[in-house]
């Protein structure tokens, strides 16, 4: 898990005719509402240092405008940067020939989009097989390949329809299919699930996260929505007017959130089904009673905690090696919502 | 004061010699240009005039039945519609009928030379229009003009310069056909979703593998438009082409008017309509037909 794939470094876009021209104005720490009264530019991303693991989950979120969509198509370069580095396997991709651009793009990173991108000509099997064709894949091999994860996404059968025949969900089945086939290292999702309903998403969610359990690719996950970063991230970043405010740990960041507009973004959520005992437990500390896995949500806990006896748990990871412990009180205020102190004078908005 | 209501009322004006030294300098030029260079240019078209001799000459020297039943298999390889089919057949035979077989063989000869040529030309203009700015801006006007200036004023350079007969018949058609298929080449691929774009480009399309996987199929319907009107236009065109040589069913339509031949006129007006009608049928369910995914899972 330490294993960095893809390293973001100083990195700044700046939209508007001249960028260049006020980038250190944008250094000097300008704001971006500043730079676009004064200098009729829009600050897009600034000074982003994010490190993102091998074979792991990991968030970028915001609300709309902060930057998300921007910032993630810097990593195949789809938009050129304003300054800064873009690391992959230790090549900068913004430093790339266009050749080497168009192979890391065929063979190392691929992508699925908030409206599909789905090409409305193509049928569904010609959709999946379409980065493949594009690498050069013999037909039948494509054809094959795009039956394979068709299958995979659970849409059999449906290879001979056209996209405007199948639902939102299926057609970003399709999507994540497309972007599944090319046996890519690197999934770049870029709010992909943000157009579904909610029975629909997080249906998608399992789907992404089963096929993460056996593939171990690296994803980067765009989302506005806290519940599902919490549920698939295993790291999260959070981006505000287009710079970095907090990144880490999902759990971290709901016990210690370093600002207001976190606060808010973390007020409403369900406690009970994101925080996670391994945050809260007492380390160190055996007693005699039952073990639960440090994985294990609140909500989950609850009721076997409150089971037993000693009104306490052993909390052990995955090996059964015992960790520390949890108490009912422990899990009871975990659970309720920190007061928090936010003056409406300075909030974000 | 009288000198101001004068200059009010009168338009000021260049004097009359100077105009009539400025028309001479004109015409003059061009009249040398087109000595130095005509037979040069005349030559440069050559290939293009045995073409159309060499595909009327076919038209005219195959057997009728051969003719229709080659029209039909094309009306059916295209639309696939036994209305349109049938249609055509039923057209083509009153056409004979009526003594009008040799003349509608020359339009269509040089209708499809035209529009092969505008298609030709007119497609890869539009896909350089889509990609550059500055190309469009600077075509657009050009396009313009053509659409609008009256066929008979393009007419004189062109006669000057080529003299009366098939080529500058075949070049005064393609002037006037070929703006429609360019302008919506060119709006057909700015109009493509950027989405699909993007996800070409995300994938690692190449800039060929861009143009015809992902811009020109979803083009399509404005190319096949175009491709539609660039036809109408050529056959509208025939009438105004037979004023300088072209032969065809404009001749007996223009022999109508100056001799007031009314149903001479009506025959041979209604068999440039029916030919258009055709035309139009069958490349417009042609196009259709291309985009599959447009009526759905129904195959054919
Ligand atoms: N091509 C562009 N030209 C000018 N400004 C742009 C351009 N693209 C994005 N921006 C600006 O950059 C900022 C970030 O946009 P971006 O699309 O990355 O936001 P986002 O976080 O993805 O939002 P959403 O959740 O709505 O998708 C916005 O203020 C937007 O107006
Ligand atoms: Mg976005």
């Amino acid at each position: 898990m330490t294993d960095i794939k893809i390293k973001i470094e100083n990195l700044y876009k700046i939209f508007g005719p001249k960028p260049k021209s006020v980038l250190q104005r944008v250094k000097d720490g300008m704001s971006k509402q500043d730079l676009l009264e004064q200098h009729g530019h829009v600050l897009g991303l600034k000074d982003i240092n994010i490190d993102i693991p091998a074979q792991g989950i990991s968030v970028i979120m915001g609300l709309s405008g902060s930057g998300k969509s921007t910032l993630i198509r810097h990593i195949n370069r789809l938009i050129e940067p304003t300054a800064g580095k873009m690391i992959v396997d230790g090549d900068d991709v913004l430093a790339m020939s266009k050749n080497k651009l168009i192979d890391f793009r065929r063979h190392k990173a691929s992508m699925v989009f908030q409206k599909f991108g789905l090409h409305v000509h193509r049928t569904v099997a010609e959709n999946v097989a379409y980065g493949l064709v594009v690498q050069g894949t013999p037909l039948k091999k494509a054809k094959e390949q795009s039956h394979k994860w068709l299958d995979r996404v659970g849409l059999a059968g449906f290879e001979e329809h056209y996209p405007s025949q199948l639902s939102g969900g299926m057609q970003q089945r399709v999507g994540l299919a497309r972007a599944l086939a090319t046996d890519a290292e690197i999934l770049l999702m870029d709010e992909a699930f943000s157009a579904l309903d909610p029975l629909i998403r997080t249906d998608m969610q399992d789907v992404l996260l089963d096929l993460q359990e056996e593939l171990h690719k690296t994803i980067v996950f765009i989302t506005h929505d806290l519940d599902e970063a919490l549920r698939i991230g295993d790291t999260i970043a959070i981006l505000r007017d287009g710079a970095v405010i907090q990144q880490g740990d999902p759990q971290d960041i709901i016990m210690h959130p370093n600002d207001d507009y976190i606060v808010d973004f973390i007020q409403d959520i369900n406690r009970g089904r994101v925080i996670r005992l391994r945050t809260l437990m007492s380390e160190g500390t055996a007693i005699n009673g039952l073990a639960l896995n440090q994985n294990m949500v609140l909500e989950e806990a609850l009721p076997l905690v409150a089971d037993t006896a000693e009104k306490a748990c052993n909390v052990v990871d995955d090996a059964n090696n015992i960790l520390g412990s949890i108490d009912l009180n422990q899990v009871i205020t975990g659970l309720a919502r920190p007061k928090v102190e936010t003056n409406p004078e300075n909030r974000y908005r | 004061m009288d000198w101001l209501i004068n200059f009010l009322t009168e338009f000021p004006q260049m004097s009359r010699q100077g105009l009539r030294d400025m028309k001479k300098m004109i015409d003059g030029s061009y009249r040398e240009f087109s000595r130095e260079y005509g037979e040069a240019i005349e030559s440069f078209f050559d290939p293009l005039l045995w073409f159309l001799v060499k595909f009327e000459e076919l038209l005219q020297i195959t057997p009728w039945p051969v003719v229709i039943l080659v029209v039909a298999g094309l009306a059916w390889w295209g639309a696939r519609s036994w209305t349109i089919v049938i249609g055509s057949i039923v057209s083509f035979l009153l056409i004979g009928w009526f003594g009008m077989w040799e003349d509608t063989m020359s339009t269509l000869a040089i209708v499809s030379v035209s529009t092969f040529i505008c298609i030709a030309l007119g497609i890869p203009l539009g896909i350089l229009m889509a990609r550059s700015d500055r190309l469009q801006s600077m075509v657009t006007p050009v396009l313009d003009i053509m659409q609008t200036i009256p066929a008979f004023v393009y007419l004189i350079p062109v006669v000057m310069l080529l003299g009366i007969g098939k080529v500058p018949g075949l070049l005064s058609v393609c002037i006037y056909a070929i703006p429609p298929i360019v302008r919506l080449t060119n709006l057909g691929i700015r109009l493509v979703e950027k989405e699909a774009l993007e996800a070409a480009d995300a994938f690692g399309a190449s800039y060929k593998q861009r143009l015809f996987g992902v811009q020109i199929p979803l083009a399509l319907p404005n190319i096949f438009a175009g491709v539609n009107q660039t036809i109408m236009m050529a056959l509208s065109m025939v009438v105004i082409a037979s004023m300088i040589g072209v032969a065809g069913l404009g001749v007996p339509v223009l022999k109508s008017i100056s001799n007031q031949y009314l149903a001479l006129g009506m025959m041979n007006g209604l068999a440039i309509v029916v030919l258009a009608i055709i035309f139009d049928r069958v490349s417009q369910s042609f196009g259709l037909r291309l985009q599959k995914h447009r009526h759905g899972a129904q195959h054919d």
